[in-house]
């Protein structure tokens, strides 16, 4: 007699991960960055890319190997990172993929490169700056280059690499963009319409103008004299977040057509909710309440309570109010456990990644939880008393994890976590 | 689990005006509907302007307003309309749990400081440490947020209290469409009651007419219908518009007594490479499975063709051969009077179409082609349809509810 089909607490189709892959500052491919994060390497520099000059912050978690322009390098990562899941999960054809695309992309905008030659190229009778550079676009005709600066670009040409089925969604919702990816793609395969998804969070946006935004903001760290040590998540002289690159692909699947063509099964994602922010553009409200709902709305979704955790994958961007908020808003979701939870920050290694940082995190969970290792905050040398966390300090720690929960926080108020457990369901 | 979904609230601005009287007036009781076309504001290439708006109305705190560019006004602003349109504006216990999708592309930089370095960068011993200096020094530092795709969603949460959850779907039309799309497959399965979708876009801004000169995709001159450019050589004229639009399970509607403009039938995306026929192919299966899905036929079409010549030409000759068949019983190209909408191409779509079957009435024909034909018996279901200037195509039913 044939097994019956495996459902969740909500009789929903259970999502497996059969495939995964990743690329960062620390390297191509999982097992280069695996080794370099439990080792607690950091993957933060000196920027090479441009000229520092002029800018508070000259440091940052680039991917220095590889080379174009910001949208070609979003690309390149996210088609690193997708090979290696599509690989590993074995599934479909090469450039026939079975079931859509959900990608995590940063924003896009017109580079001062081209800026420059439009301006450069045009009559200087035309007194307007901007009216210069349309009268040499609109003689151009160049559909190539101007495709490029389209926004569904990357998303366009992963579909097209992959072979994904229908029109790729291209998400932005800042840094909880890779979480919400994978949402996307555990509610497709909830709701029957496809056995398959491909998730891919990437972003390779660091360019002059990127960090002085942030600068402005008072969001970077400015520890430009020691690079590895300036992603200090929950230590108290944490001084702001370090700004990266970094691609991760899942390869999601309905549990029981993985089972059924004999994949092997990474992990589960169990739960994944969201919650938006009312309060501020950049701040949390100041009570958590967003984010514990965000919390809650992922327990409630995947059928568990918060004990159920051993261990959480932070957000842990390193800036005083992510940190604070974040581990405030834990302690009322879990109670006086929490003290006891490991929670470490990949952050702390790979520095923010944005758009790319929940996929990338999500892949990590994964191997976390393969591996029994946890991946240290490293950086850690001067405890925040205000934060009572074992935030596994500064160096991998062997443990058994079956059950992780994953945190995206983004500016704009978009919170999203994810709840990753070990096979079976 | 398989839920009826209804469109119970709209808000709608573009270059014919503010809410759904204006467009209803311009497009379907004037004797002859004439767009709002600026043919000098970003010339030579025409545009469908915004209609000045009262910001105050929506966005009460000036401080909000300041915090936005004016792409994300117009979004927040209209969005507020629909909240409102759908009677849940200010009911904080829906606000919490409605979901939001936008589709969102991102805000106007700063001339004057482009402009200022543009004028100087070329002279700098370092252009680079030049534009490092320069950016740091001029650029204000809430401009990053007020250009951010993902806050013009920020904004609606902080200004109107939606707050079930926030995703943006990143820019052109295809996120148009997959937003209303995403959200209409989770309401019929479940995954969330009411939603928030919809889109904002500002034609008349030289950042985006750069994008459109530069690929070619412009129409330049005096304007004539959709219909009529591919022979033209084509172009897009684009058009300033803001359409957001609640969606939400009929039960919840019910529940709360409020009566729909009309039903959302399934919506489909998808992607080519455009290469000849491959548009047409994607919309014949979607054609086919939305006429399966429709109570009433034929079908009318609402487009929003963006007169670039290729597509236009093959959408066109689509259509025909529906027509010729009976499916389709006439075509609106409400691009003709609002400008090709972009991210909010599709959005508006399904607005007007909810418009049109609530009013009991249809749009005027805008086309000297005599392609669009009238009609003698209003459309009991519509197929929206758009298809973006670059990529993707998308249809989806909207029928009237009796």
């Amino acid at each position: 007699m044939a097994k019956p089909p495996l459902r969740d607490h909500r009789n929903r189709p259970v999502v497996a991960i059969t495939g995964i892959g990743m690329i960062s500052s620390l390297g191509v491919g999982l097992d280069e960055n695996w080794k370099a994060i439990t080792a607690g390497k950091s993957g933060v520099h000196r920027i090479k890319r441009f000229p520092t000059t002029h800018l508070k912050t000259t440091i940052a978690g680039t991917i220095d190997y590889l080379s174009g322009d910001f949208q070609s390098l979003t690309l390149q990562a996210g088609e690193h990172a997708g090979d290696e899941a599509v690989k590993m999960a074995g599934l479909g054809k090469p450039g026939d993929f079975p079931g859509p695309l959900f990608t995590a992309i940063p924003p896009v905008e017109m580079e001062w490169r081209l800026r420059r030659q439009l301006y450069s190229a045009a009559d200087p009778a035309i007194d307007d700056a901007y009216d210069r550079m349309i009268a040499v676009a609109g003689e151009a005709n160049d559909h190539h280059e101007y495709e490029q600066l389209m926004y569904g670009h990357v998303g366009e040409k992963l579909a097209e690499r992959f072979g994904t089925k229908g029109a790729p969604i291209s998400l932005t919702t800042a840094c909880a963009s890779g979480a919400t990816a994978i949402q996307l793609g555990v509610e497709a395969i909830r709701r029957g319409e496809t056995d398959a998804a491909l998730c891919i969070g990437t972003d390779c946006s660091v360019s002059a103008e990127a960090v002085i935004r942030f600068s402005l903001l008072s969001a970077l760290s400015t520890a430009n004299d020691t690079p590895e040590e300036a992603s200090r998540p929950f230590s108290k002289d944490r001084d702001g977040f370090v700004i990266a690159e970094g691609a991760a692909a899942l390869v999601l699947e309905n549990y029981d057509a993985a089972v059924a063509r004999g994949a092997t099964i990474l992990g589960i994602i169990r739960g994944a909710a969201e919650k938006a922010d009312d309060f501020h553009r950049t701040r949390s409200k100041p009570d958590g309440s967003a984010i514990i709902t965000a919390l809650k709305n992922t327990f409630d979704d995947a059928g568990i309570a918060p004990d159920a955790i051993d261990y959480i994958n932070a957000h842990g961007t390193g800036t005083p109010e992510n940190d604070r908020m974040e581990a405030m808003s834990l302690e009322k979701v879990f109670g006086e456990r929490i003290h006891g939870v490991a929670i470490s920050s990949n952050k702390s290694m790979l520095g923010h990644t944005l758009t790319a940082s929940g996929a990338i995190e999500a892949v990590l969970t994964i191997k976390t939880i393969q591996d029994s290792i946890i991946p240290p905050t490293i950086n850690y040398q001067v405890p925040d008393p205000g934060i009572v966390l074992d935030v596994v300090p500064n160096h991998a720690r062997e443990q058994k994890v079956t059950t992780v929960l994953s945190n995206s926080f983004g500016f704009g108020g978009q919170n999203a976590c994810l709840i990753i457990t070990a096979e079976p369901a | 689990m398989s839920r009826e979904v209804w469109i119970t609230g709209i808000g709608l601005t573009s270059s014919l005006g503010e809410g759904l009287d204006a467009h209803w007036q311009a497009m379907a009781e004037a004797e002859h509907p004439k767009p709002v076309i600026n043919t000098e504001l970003c010339a030579p290439y025409p545009v469908h302007p915004m209609v000045p708006l009262d910001f105050d109305k929506q966005i009460p705190k000036r401080s909000d307003q300041r915090q936005m560019e004016n792409w994300q006004r117009v979004g927040v602003y209209t969005a507020g309309l629909a909240l409102a349109d759908a009677g849940v504006a200010g009911d904080a216990d829906i606000l919490s749990r409605t979901h939001m999708i936008v589709g969102a592309s991102g805000g106007e930089r700063d001339y004057a400081v482009d402009s200022a370095i543009l004028a100087e960068v070329g002279k700098a011993a370092s252009p680079e440490e030049f534009l490092n200096d320069r950016l740091s020094n001029d650029l204000r530092p809430t401009l990053f947020l007020a250009q951010l795709p993902n806050l013009l969603a920020g904004n609606i949460s902080i200004v109107h209290k939606v707050t079930g959850s926030s995703r943006t779907l990143l820019g052109e039309e295809s996120a148009g469409i997959s937003a209303v799309e995403v959200a209409e497959r989770r309401i019929r399965g479940g995954q969330g009651d009411i939603f928030l979708v919809g889109s904002a876009v500002v034609a008349e801004r030289k950042d985006s007419i750069m994008i459109l000169a530069g690929g070619g995709w412009g129409w330049k001159g005096d304007p004539v219908p959709v219909w009529a450019r591919p022979e033209k050589g084509g172009g897009s004229i684009n058009g300033s518009v803001g359409a957001f639009l609640v969606i939400e399970a009929r039960e919840h509607a019910e529940a709360r007594g409020r009566q729909p403009y009309a039903r959302l039938g399934p919506v489909f995306s998808d992607r080519s490479t455009r290469r000849p026929g491959e548009a047409a192919a994607n919309a014949e299966r979607q054609f086919a499975a939305i006429s399966k899905a429709a109570h009433h036929h034929p079908l009318a079409v609402i487009t929003g063709a963006s007169g670039i010549a290729a597509p236009t030409r093959e959408e066109r000759d689509f259509l025909a051969g529906l027509m010729a068949k009976g499916e389709v019983s006439t075509v609106r190209a409400a691009s003709n009077m609002i400008g090709t909408a972009i991210d909010a191409n599709f959005a508006s779509g399904v607005a007007l179409a909810a418009l049109a079957l609530s009013r009991k009435g249809f749009y005027k024909p805008t086309d000297d082609t005599g392609f669009e034909k009238p009609l003698a018996t209003p459309p009991e279901a519509i197929a929206v349809m758009t298809w973006g200037v670059w990529r993707g195509e998308g249809m989806g039913l909207v029928e009237a509810v009796s």
